[in-house]
Formats: C-alpha cells, structure tokens, sequence
C-alpha cells in the first residue's frame, strides 16, 4: 500500500471514530449503519453512466440525508424509522441500478491506486468532518441530551442535526472507496460503541473512538497483505475484537 | 388540541406551581412556553427574559460515559460563560466539584436533579422551568430539592414556574397554582385553589396532602 493510501486511511479511520460517537450516544447505531446504504444508487447511476462511482455516492448520501432530515422535520417520525425507510429504498434502487460485480466492488469496496486528486479531496473531506465535530461537540452533546433543554440554551437544533447527518454522510463518502458501503458504517459504528463502553467522559470517549478506528485500519491493513485477504474485512474484524476486548472493560457504574 | 381557554400571568419573581393528572398537558403547556411546540393565542414574556428549562425526561439513557462537568462545560461554551460560572452553579446546588466530575450515571437521583439545576443556572437565566424537578429522587430528598430551589429563587431573584405532584410542597413553595385536567383550567392563589375537594375531583381520589395552617412562604 503507497503512504498516500495509508495517510489517507488514517484520516477516514479518525473521522469515522468522531462521528461516530454521536451516532451511538442516542441509540441510533442501526440506523446509522444503514444511513451509509443510502449511496448505492448513486454508485449505480454514476457506472451506468461512466462517471466516477464516488461522485454518484457523494451525490446519493447528500439527497439521502436532506430527505432524511426534511422528512423528520416534516413529520417528527423518529429518525430511526426515517432512515430505515430511505435505507430500503436506496438498497432496492442501487441493487436495480448496478450489477454482479460493481455492485460487490461497491459494497464492499475496491482499494486501488489513488489519484493526486482523490487524496486532496479525502483529506479537505476528513478536515471538514473532523473540524466540525469538535468544533461543535458542546452543541452536538446538548442536542442529544434532549433538543428542548438544548434549544432553550441557544443551540440551533436543527441545523445543527443537518450539519451532523452530512459530517456523517461525508464520513460514509470518505470511506466508500476503500471500504465500500456496508464496511464503512461498521468502521463509524464499532469503535464509538467501544469507547461508550470503557470511556469516562466526552472527550475520553473521542478520543478511545479514534484510536480504536485508527488501530484496527492499520492492523487491518498490515494483516490483510500478510494472509492475502481484503483489506476491509479484516479491519472490522479487528474493530469488532477490540470491542470484545472492551467489554470486561466496562466502565462500573 | 390539548389545552384549551387558558390565561394566567407570573408576576416577576413569584412561584408557580403546575399540577394536574398524568395527560393533563402539563409538559405541552412547557412545551409551548419555550417555543418548542406550535400553539395559538399569545405566549408573552417580559423583555430580557432568559430561560433555563428542565425537561422531565432527557433523550438519552443514563449511561453514557458523559460526565456533569461535560455537560455544564457544554452549556457554558454555548451560552458564552465562563468557567467561574460553572463553580458558581455548583456552588448554589452544593454539588462538589469531584461529583460533577463523574460520569452522569454514578450519581444519585437528587445529585442528577441537582446537576439538572445547576444546568439550569448556568448563563444566568431570570426565569427558571422545572418539569417535575424531583422524579428519581426519594420522598426526604424531594423536600430537599424543594427547598434548595426556593432558596436559589428567591436569592437570584428568579421566576419559578415548577410542574409538580406534590402538592403539600407546592402548598408551601408556590404562589399561584395553575391546575390543568379534563375541567376548565383554574389558577389562584395555593389557598384558593388547593381544596381537598377540588383536589379529589381533579386527581378522581383523595390524596395525602395536608395544608400548613398560616404558613404561605415567600
């Protein structure tokens, strides 16, 4: 694997393990797992017409999540049910849309040569996320402990919720390629589940996030080439080990 | 629609005290108040006002690894306090700092409800809303709390409006009462309001409740 690779894996893995915090504080991990499905069809699309699969996905998850948000706003059905609707029906269109291989390479994730172009845009994309997250973690922790308290403190709820389900798709976007799209919710899920387990505070739990989700990439990634079997498979493996690892762990109550 | 002809006013600086049975709107009627949910008629506060509000439930468990300096260091960065603020509001709730510094699930019902207060305090609001400020707490607490929430009150000269089931505290606490049931609304003085009949028509049972004789605080 080229530095540019590694570098780049590095950057998706922290971003994951950041956002990720936020998705299992309220019991939405599921839901958050499936929210990352909503790029399939855009994937199609973009191979149905030779333009570049990523963009076809970064493009999916932005009307995904505008939907997702516009929906509950308009409704108040709980996120959980917005995002499985949504997440179904961007399952049914990709699987229609891409076929046999593309669609396990989009799945699944394709780790190839990286274009100058693409490391750029990965890494704005990791800044962008990262940068948000912490830059907002007191409005995002307020509006999870419950948004009425949150709103009478000042904190713009709902756009501080748009802002968060895009850090989270562009997280998803960050990690379609190398990943693909069932992996990359686990990788934004595993690790901030592991850090509510043994974490004692806000910024402890960032922080075991991820180091967990940095730690099982570069693990992943080394063990990977050693045993000859792709790259992502392995690194959730790894993910998931660490979290059995945390469970005696727990932090007592 | 929920609650229907309802009219009352808080004087600056008074208690008020909301009771009613289970589904009688009493958490809507906050609801509206701080803007979270649509309503018609008028919700009028004064110039300047500055809420802090407890809800009766938050969204999230308990267990959490976020601790209460967390969460008053959240409201603090957010509402542009300082630091010296969140020791203030620990001050006023007798919190200790090493508590605020646990994890939110190792505390106790009345150290939660405390924090929440504290919560509360923080970016010196003038008008305080407490949805049922005493739930997980235990009955000695609950007087307790009571007592340390008039006494914040009255010091910082807040107004209280406090949604409540116990009503021999809201006796002694409050003064007004807004009750809220499948009858018309009714809101006077606790006196006027708190009568062992319309108590047993408004609950459909009598419930323990004694009147302290002479007594209205504040």
């Amino acid at each position: 694997m080229t530095w540019t690779g590694i570098v780049l894996s590095i950057g998706m893995a922290a971003a994951a393990g950041l956002v990720g915090c936020f998705a299992v504080m309220r019991r939405m991990a599921l839901a958050a797992d499936a929210m990352s499905h909503v790029a399939l069809p855009g994937i199609g699309i973009a191979i149905a017409f030779h333009v570049h699969p990523l963009l076809g996905g970064v493009a999916a998850l932005a009307v995904g999540t505008a939907l997702v948000w516009g929906l509950q706003r308009r409704t108040r059905i709980s996120t959980e049910t917005v995002i499985g609707v949504v997440f179904s029906l961007a399952l049914a269109l990709g699987s229609m849309l891409a076929t046999g291989e593309e669609l396990i390479d989009a799945l699944l994730g394709t780790p190839g040569e990286l274009k100058p172009w693409e490391l750029v845009a990965g890494l704005v994309g990791v800044a962008a996320v990262a940068g948000f997250v912490i830059a907002h973690r007191s409005q995002l922790v307020l509006a999870q402990v419950s948004t009425d308290m949150a709103r009478t403190a000042g904190v713009p709820v709902a756009r501080i919720e748009l802002l968060y389900l895009f850090a989270f798709s562009l997280t998803v976007a960050l990690g379609l390629r190398y990943l693909g799209v069932l992996l990359m919710g686990s990788l934004i899920i595993i690790p901030a589940a592991t850090a509510k387990l043994v974490a004692r505070s806000l910024d402890e739990m960032l922080a075991v996030a991820v180091a967990c989700a940095v730690a099982s990439t570069l693990l992943g990634e080394a063990l990977a080439v050693r045993v000859g079997r792709p790259t992502g498979p392995v690194i959730i493996t790894i993910a998931a080990a660490l979290f059995f690892l945390g469970l005696p762990l727990r932090r007592p109550h | 629609m929920v609650i229907h002809r309802l009219t009352f006013a808080v004087p600056r600086g008074s208690a008020l005290a909301v009771i009613g049975p289970n589904g009688a709107g009493k958490s809507v009627l906050f609801r509206a108040l701080i803007g979270a949910l649509g309503h018609e008629g008028e919700v009028r506060w004064a110039e300047g006002t500055r809420i802090g509000y407890v809800p009766q439930k938050l969204d999230i468990e308990r267990d959490l690894p976020l601790t209460g300096m967390d969460f008053l260091g959240a409201k603090a960065r957010v509402s542009g306090a300082g630091p010296e603020d969140v020791q203030h509001a620990l001050q006023e709730v007798n919190l200790p700092p090493r508590m605020a510094k646990k994890p939110i699930g190792a505390l106790s019902g009345g150290q939660f409800q405390r924090l929440l207060l504290a919560f509360a305090l923080m970016g010196r609001p003038n008008v305080l809303l407490f949805d049922e400020p005493t739930a997980g707490v235990d009955e000695p607490g609950e007087e307790r709390l009571y007592e340390m929430i008039r006494r914040v009150q009255v010091e910082d000269g807040l107004t209280l409006l406090l949604i409540s089931h116990e009503l021999s505290l809201v006796y002694r606490f409050a003064d007004s009462v807004l009750c809220l049931s499948r009858d018309p609304p009714c809101f006077g003085p606790p006196g006027e309001i708190l009568t062992p009949e319309r108590i047993e028509r408004m609950y459909g049972a009598p419930l323990r409740y004694h009147q302290h004789r002479g007594e209205p605080t504040g």
